[in-house]
């Protein structure tokens, strides 16, 4: 099987190039070990990469166009030649690797971490089953940021749109029943960009290997926004 | 490229903590709240580290399903270690659980809960109520993703506390000067090639495991072995190497992990012929005995011919009889794997599993203050002044020779934190800054430097390749004598031909070829501490089988090994059998 994969290298390439590669498949192949048996062809070429089940969030990449994560990529399923690039938007530092400085700092930016004002308790903050229920399917992000990268409003404005993965983080905390600070979240949130440069393009929940729905967070938080604005 | 000679910029920090798990973030969240200067160093992005893959839960006896009570899950600790596990510490971690699951809890960990609002707890291996009585539920959980929900939520509060991290910063090598004080340590920016000196008044080691050494593993690529091996330079020996637990279900021939919780859940092993052969390994736990008694029974069945599958080479793990409420619901993530690697739904169809590479119990010595303690003048005990560990980098020692499941997350939380608290005291009483020259430095520089080396050699894929298929051979579920002995040769000549390996790839920027070098070396330094310490214990006790010597032998072996780079040389010291407050547990025949 081929593979063509993006090449850069800053201290020699002046511009990027595709190289192709010749990979023999096995069964069940995932695109991960496809590009492990290319590092042992080239040790030159550079991705990130480590628990090899999806759950760390270190490979994602985009994969005949769409970000992936190789790890859980079946190469079976992809149609050849395979092409296989950085993330897109974000700028690159060698190879599949990109600079994530920018996803990061707007994660950081929309306190993700659950604040409290009521002294706590002895034992557990008590939850019902029914409101943990209400994290499910926002907490399993694994910031691997297939969804920010694959969004046209985050290319555009990454230092003032969080972005749909910091949004999700946001309505994590917001739709936990522990956290007391909703007010102060909604209002970090005012103004034409953090929040409100999402255009419903819905990049994020088509690519996000999770199946997570960043879109849907960032709805429910515009909607909580209206509710407390009356 | 050689990288050229010129000045290596020093930052300077209260304490250094190299590892981002959920051992060095805990640490890192006590020091921060504290408002002491504190980096943490990780090769990888904090969440990327390999914590994030634990499944099945954390253990503490909050006794919020069914009874139980603290001295409980220290018995049941005593007995998983085939008691080889220090008393004082289990007793300290059992009793410290309960808070730790509270703080995680308040901090905003995601935990699954039950009809009252309270933690959900679900049952694992070797838990009993009432010491050695029916089965316990003691394993806190957040569905099947407790590892991910906790290490999400430290690195979220070390935000809060804005602790200051150095993501994807490659340490090389402790830096000690002449008196043996550890100064701090050398690392490498991943990103540009360059490289840092940080100096810190206490330095943690919190780098994880190192299934790597294995060719088969739940582990992930970045599970190397670099903190102990960092430790073995520096002249630490490490103990209790040979105990490596192999986890009884893993997809065979791939590895990915299937939680302990499956069988928690209710789900259960099978052979060839369909039999549920845990009935006669152990007759009252069944397939929630103890991980070494089960990884041994499999291996068992599987030798002698009643297997699974065309080559009889698995058994079968059947969840399917509990419904798909329950298997999806509660184990979600084992359903994702299933589904992705296995193209099955675990609900409709069984799993075929198969022993694999999994937990370090050995690691780095410490006290339970998560001070490292080596022989020096006076005795094995002596604390390496500047100098912590926890996490499963760490030998406090809680799991003995065997680790319990849901114990492990509990160890890193619990001597990640008493780090932290006992960092603060070390830096309040040493509160400058110690002289750090030139060639304290010179020895880490030499290992870097090496990897400059050009011209035609060996690749570090072929050699790793190598190794790992060495460690499986000769090392792995059952061990005896000429096995061994050949392994112990074979490795040897390994570790000569790392010195005529050469990287091809000379450039600086994000060299991910440059950093595999650096882990070969640290593969290879715990390679050979696990296969001499297993060599040399003539015994079989908790994960250490040995074909040769089958029965445990508590007159000549009830004592932890300690193994020296320098020489290859094996040492020995005590047990600690005397808890803090309770009354001993003295050794039992273990019955499942
Ligand atoms: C698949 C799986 C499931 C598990 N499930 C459970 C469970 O349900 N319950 C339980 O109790 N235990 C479980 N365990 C065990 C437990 O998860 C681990 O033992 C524990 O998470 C280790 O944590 P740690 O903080 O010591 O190390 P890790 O989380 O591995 O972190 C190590 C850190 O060190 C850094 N590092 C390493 N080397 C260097 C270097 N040279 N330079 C800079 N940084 C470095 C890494 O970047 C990383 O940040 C499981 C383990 C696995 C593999
Ligand atoms: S929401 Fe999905 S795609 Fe986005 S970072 Fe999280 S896991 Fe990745
Ligand atoms: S390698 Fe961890 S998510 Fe793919």
């Amino acid at each position: 099987m081929q593979i063509s994969i993006y090449r850069y290298h800053p201290e020699q390439d002046q511009k990027p190039r595709m190289q192709t590669y010749e990979v023999e498949e096995q069964p069940g192949m995932m695109l991960r070990e496809a590009l492990l048996a290319i590092k042992e062809q080239d040790e030159t070429f550079a991705f990130r990469h480590s628990c090899g089940e999806g759950v760390c969030g270190s490979d994602g990449m985009n994969v005949n166009g769409t970000n992936k994560l190789a790890c859980v990529t079946p190469v079976s399923e992809l149609k050849r030649p395979i092409q296989v690039r950085p993330m897109p938007g974000r700028p690159v530092i060698r190879d599949l690797v990109v600079d994530m400085t920018q996803f990061y700092e707007q994660y950081r930016n929309v306190q993700p971490y659950l604040i409290r004002k009521e002294p706590l308790p002895e034992q557990e903050i008590r939850q019902s089953p029914e409101d943990r229920e209400k994290l499910d399917g926002l907490y399993e992000c694994i910031m691997c940021g297939a969804c920010s990268t694959a969004c046209p409003s985050f290319w555009w404005n990454p230092e003032k749109f969080h972005g749909p993965q910091a949004l999700l983080a946001s309505w994590r905390f917001l739709a936990d029943s522990r956290d007391q600070a909703t007010e102060e979240r909604l209002d970090a949130l005012e103004g034409p960009y953090k929040l409100f440069r999402c255009h419903t393009i819905m990049n994020c929940v088509e690519v996000c290997p999770k199946g997570l729905n960043p879109t849907r967070a960032i709805g429910k938080i515009k909607d909580l926004m209206l509710e407390k604005s009356i | 490229m050689p990288i050229p000679h010129r000045p290596i910029p020093h930052r300077r920090f209260d304490a250094l903590i190299i590892g981002a798990g959920g051992a060095g973030l805990n640490a890192a969240l006590r020091l921060a709240s504290a408002d002491l200067r504190v980096a943490v160093v990780s090769k990888v992005f904090p969440t990327r580290s390999h914590t994030v893959a634990a499944q099945g839960g954390v253990n503490a006896a909050l006794a919020n399903v069914l009874p139980d009570d603290w001295h409980w899950h220290m018995f049941d600790t005593v007995k998983g270690s085939d008691y080889l596990g220090d008393q004082d510490a289990i007793e300290y971690m059992c009793r410290e659980a309960i808070p730790t699951v509270y703080e995680l809890e308040h901090a905003g960990v995601p935990f699954s809960r039950i009809d009252d609002g309270r933690i959900y707890q679900r049952a694992f291996g070797g838990q009993s109520q009432d010491f050695g009585g029916d089965q316990a539920a003691r394993t806190c959980a957040a569905a099947d993703r407790t590892g991910h929900a906790i290490l999400h939520t430290l690195y979220q509060q070390n935000v809060r506390a804005r602790t200051h991290f150095f993501d994807e910063y490659f340490a090389i090598d402790l830096i000690r000067d002449e008196e043996g004080v550890v100064l701090g340590a050398l690392a490498l920016e991943i990103e540009t090639g360059e490289t840092l000196v940080i100096e810190a008044k206490a330095t943690l080691l919190a780098t994880g495991g190192h299934g790597q050494v294995f060719r088969t593993t739940t582990n992930a690529f970045i599970n190397t072995g670099d903190g102990m091996a960092m430790a073995l330079r520096a002249g630490v020996p490490l103990m209790d190497m040979e105990f490596y637990q192999f986890h009884p279900t893993g997809v065979a021939g791939k590895g990915m992990l299937i939680t302990e919780g499956a069988r928690g859940e209710g789900g259960y092993l099978i052979n060839g012929d369909g039999e549920r052969f845990m009935e006669r390994y152990a007759p009252r736990a069944l397939d929630l005995a103890s991980r070494d008694v089960v990884a041994r029974s499999m291996v068992t069945e599987i030798r002698e011919g009643r297997g699974c599958g065309p080559s009889k080479d698995h058994v079968m793990l059947r969840l399917d009889h509990l419904g798909a409420d329950v298997v999806h619901h509660r184990l979600p993530g084992i359903t994702d794997i299933c589904r992705v690697f296995l193209g099955l739904d675990p609900a409709e169809q069984g799993i075929p599993v198969f022993p694999t590479a999994h937990y370090a119990m050995g690691g780095i010595p410490t006290d339970r203050y998560a001070r490292v303690v080596a022989p020096a003048r006076h005795g094995p005990e002596e604390v390496v002044p500047g100098l912590y560990a926890a996490g499963e980098c760490a030998c406090v020692s809680v799991h003995g020779a065997n680790r319990l499941g849901g114990n492990s997350l509990l160890d890193i939380l619990v001597f990640g934190r008493a780090a932290g608290t006992d960092i603060l005291d070390y830096v309040a009483e040493n509160p400058n800054h110690r002289p750090m020259r030139e060639a304290d430095i010179e020895p880490a520089l030499t290992r870097l430097g090496r990897w400059d080396r050009t011209g035609e050699g060996e690749s570090v894929a072929a050699v790793k390749a190598d190794l790992r298929k060495l460690m499986e051979d000769h090392c792995g579920v059952f061990r005896e004598d000429a096995t061994m002995a050949e392994g112990v040769e074979k490795l040897k000549a390994l570790r000569e031909r790392v010195e005529r390996v050469r990287l091809q790839d000379q450039s600086r920027i994000f060299n991910t070829a440059r950093i595999e070098a650096l882990e070969l070396d640290n593969l290879v330094d715990v390679g050979m501490a696990t296969l001499m310490s297993a060599y040399h214990r003539q015994e079989s006790r908790g994960a250490h089988s040995r074909v040769d010597y089958p029965e445990r032998e508590d007159e000549q072996w009830m004592k932890h090994s300690l193994y020296a780079r320098d020489g290859d040389r094996m040492d020995y010291k005590p047990v600690r059998t005397k808890p803090l407050t309770v009354e001993s547990f003295p050794p039992k025949a273990r019955v499942y």
